[in-house]
């Protein structure tokens, strides 16, 4: 599904990205940690073709074609959809009306789709406009419900999210990646969902307790390292924090310690 | 570019006769005036009144309680109107002004008596049909007590009536407890010379709300409206939607005064050059407390021109609340690559954000006109002028 071969990516002129090589199989779940500022959402933005993320060397691959250089909206009509942190306020673009934009001329049932993840009554909103963490979460999984991507980029789906909102947050996500069958969708078709793949950013791990994640990685300043089951991971990181990243990364550099500080 | 020499246009002798039925104009013709909002089959409307160059052709109310008529009968049959005609406007005021008392040569009378609340609403137009020619119009709005009337004004010219002048004056009434809703679309030529001189008086828990959309090109057109708030607890609100395109310059402002307390204001504008100069104003003004006035002048320039954004708040009162917010841009590349994310090329992206930023749809127009205007939205094509 991806494949990201030897990918650096620099942010005004910054070299942020140093090496990146990682590989998603169709069907299956990453998941990405590491400290605030180790490149993962640099990586996920990267991904998308976000202006200002520069890949000075590498290349992405992605259901097979090469994407490292393509436009951002040809990467979204190949099937890769992201979920926005933060996303921004759209003034006169009314939520229903971005969701349909999002489903390219598919039939979609948009109030039956809101109804699901308890949007339908901001369909006449403006976009974004006003939203709380968890509206915001909503409606981005709103979005990519009807965009119906492969591969799906989360970028910290539990941030600003309250207990209650997390569990239809967690549930809605682990539909979005294991697909929504329904008594409509043919046999076919659920067999197209079940190989959506999911990218996911986790500090706390609380996205780990809804969907079927297959493997982890840490991130550290810029480089992967650490591969493993995401739940031993998220253990390991709460008994020892990121220790072990740096001494792994410090041998991978002949010894000179990462520069970025603990957190 | 303000100078505007009169003499130039033809203030007489544009005689037409009668329209009975405004589906039978000639189709060029008829499409303009779809564009400025005028559905020609009088269809969902409660009177219709139409002018042609000089002359009335068409005028029919539907409605007890709502009387509409040219301005000349109506001057004759209430003895000039005294209460009404230059009680909110000075004649003295510029040559524009000047002229249209010493010729005023159309326009319309419309009341709408005490209690009567239209449902549907009453459309005007005001077509430039010949080459040149200059309208020098007088339209009274009155909205007696408790009285609802919704208007739809399209102001337009003929194809072929691009070189011509529209010089209109208005003014509004809205007594206590009335609601005037006035929508306005301009659909001028591209040298046409428009001089709108208008003014309203809204009573006590009296609400005006005035819509003013302009997709189109326009020589050289401007206005200032001024509604007074004379009464306790009345509201004003304008919304402008207003395009330049190249050659278009646009000199448009909307003023509100909230002279009795608990009054509101808002003056919401919006406007998109793509080449045009736009001279975006706005003026609350409180000479009474408490009252609140709040003012947007927000513009994007997309392709060349310029948007000079002029917003005015006065006040000597303690507890008044009055702000504004004024920007002047571009189209924020953070919106458009969140669109882009989701499988928008650059131009939808781009033409998407612009409907959203023209938000016509605030206005709460008829369907037949908001479909209309989207359609001209959809060709501004804005995509290509990123």
């Amino acid at each position: 599904m991806l494949e990201i071969r030897n990918l650096h990516v620099s942010v005004h002129g910054v070299p942020v990205l140093k090496g990146i090589d990682l590989h998603v199989a169709p069907g299956e779940t990453f998941i990405l940690f590491g400290p605030n500022g180790s490149g993962k959402t640099t990586l996920l933005l990267s991904l998308m073709g976000f202006s200002g993320y520069e890949v000075t060397q590498g290349q992405i691959f992605f259901k097979g074609q090469e994407i490292t250089h393509a436009p951002m909206h040809e990467r979204a009509r190949l099937g890769l959809g992201m979920s926005f942190q933060r996303p921004p306020t759209i003034h006169g673009l009314s939520t229903g009306k971005l969701v349909e934009l999002c489903g390219r001329g598919r039939t979609l049932d948009i109030p039956a789709l809101a109804r699901t993840v308890h949007f339908d009554r901001f369909l006449q909103r403006d976009v974004n406009a006003g939203f709380s963490g968890g509206e915001l979460k909503r409606s981005e999984l709103l979005q990519l419900m009807a965009q119906q991507p492969d591969l799906v980029l989360f970028d910290e789906p539990e941030s600003g999210v309250d207990l209650e909102n997390m569990a239809l947050v967690g549930k809605t996500v682990r539909h979005l990646l294991d697909g929504m069958p329904d008594s409509g969708t043919t046999l076919r078709e659920q067999a197209r969902q079940r190989s959506t793949s999911g990218l996911i950013i986790t500090h706390t791990g609380h996205i780990l307790e809804y969907v079927n994640a297959h493997r982890g990685q840490v991130m550290y300043n810029g480089k992967l390292c650490c591969e493993a089951r995401p739940r031993e991971i998220l253990d390991h990181i709460a008994r020892h924090g990121y220790q072990e990243c740096l001494r792994c990364l410090a041998g991978d550099t002949f010894g000179t310690i990462a520069e970025a500080p603990l957190p | 570019m303000n100078t505007v020499d009169l003499s130039r246009y033809s203030f007489t002798g544009g005689q037409h006769q009668a329209v009975e039925d405004l589906a039978t104009l000639p189709q060029a013709d008829s499409r303009r005036l779809v564009l400025a909002g005028i559905d020609v089959h009088d269809k969902a409307v409660s009177g219709a009144f139409m002018q042609m160059d000089h002359a009335g052709v068409h005028c029919h109310t539907r409605q007890e309680g709502l009387e509409l008529m040219d301005i000349r009968q109506a001057l004759a049959k209430y003895d000039g109107l005294p209460q009404h005609r230059w009680k909110l406007l000075d004649p003295d005021k510029d040559e524009f002004t000047r002229m249209t008392r010493e010729h005023c040569n159309g326009g319309y009378f419309v009341r709408v008596r005490k209690g009567v609340k239209l449902k549907e609403p009453v459309q005007s137009c005001m077509f430039i049909k010949g080459h040149g020619a200059g309208q020098s119009i007088h339209n009274i709005v009155i909205v007696e007590e408790g009285a609802e009337l919704h208007m739809l004004g399209g102001c337009v010219t003929a194809h072929e009536a691009s070189h011509a002048a529209h010089l209109g004056i208005t003014e509004y009434y809205v007594e206590k407890g009335g609601k005037l809703t006035f929508t306005m679309i301009h659909n001028w030529g591209e040298q046409t010379v428009v001089r709108p001189r208008s003014a309203g008086m809204v009573a006590e828990g009296g609400q005006f709300q005035n819509n003013y959309i302009l997709l189109k090109p326009v020589g050289n057109l401007q206005m200032n409206p001024l509604i007074t708030l004379a009464g306790p607890h009345a509201v004003a609100r304008f919304n402008s939607v207003v395009v330049a395109p190249t050659g278009s310059y646009v000199d448009a402002g909307n003023r509100i005064e909230l002279a009795a307390s608990n009054t509101r204001g808002e003056v919401i504008s919006r406007v998109l050059t793509t080449g045009g100069t736009v001279i975006n104003r706005g003026l609350i003004r409180a000479s009474a407390s408490p009252a609140k006035g709040h003012l947007e002048c927000k513009g994007l320039i997309m392709g060349g021109g310029r948007i000079h954004a002029i917003p005015e708040l006065d006040s000597n009162q303690d507890g008044v609340e009055l702000s504004h917010e004024a920007a002047v841009g571009k189209i924020a590349q953070e919106e458009m690559e969140y669109l882009m994310a989701r499988g928008l090329d650059e131009d939808e992206a781009a033409s998407t954000i612009v409907r959203g930023f023209l938000n016509v749809e605030i206005m709460g127009l008829p369907a037949p006109l908001q479909q209309a205007m989207d359609e001209q939205i959809a060709l501004l094509d804005a995509g290509n002028a990123m």
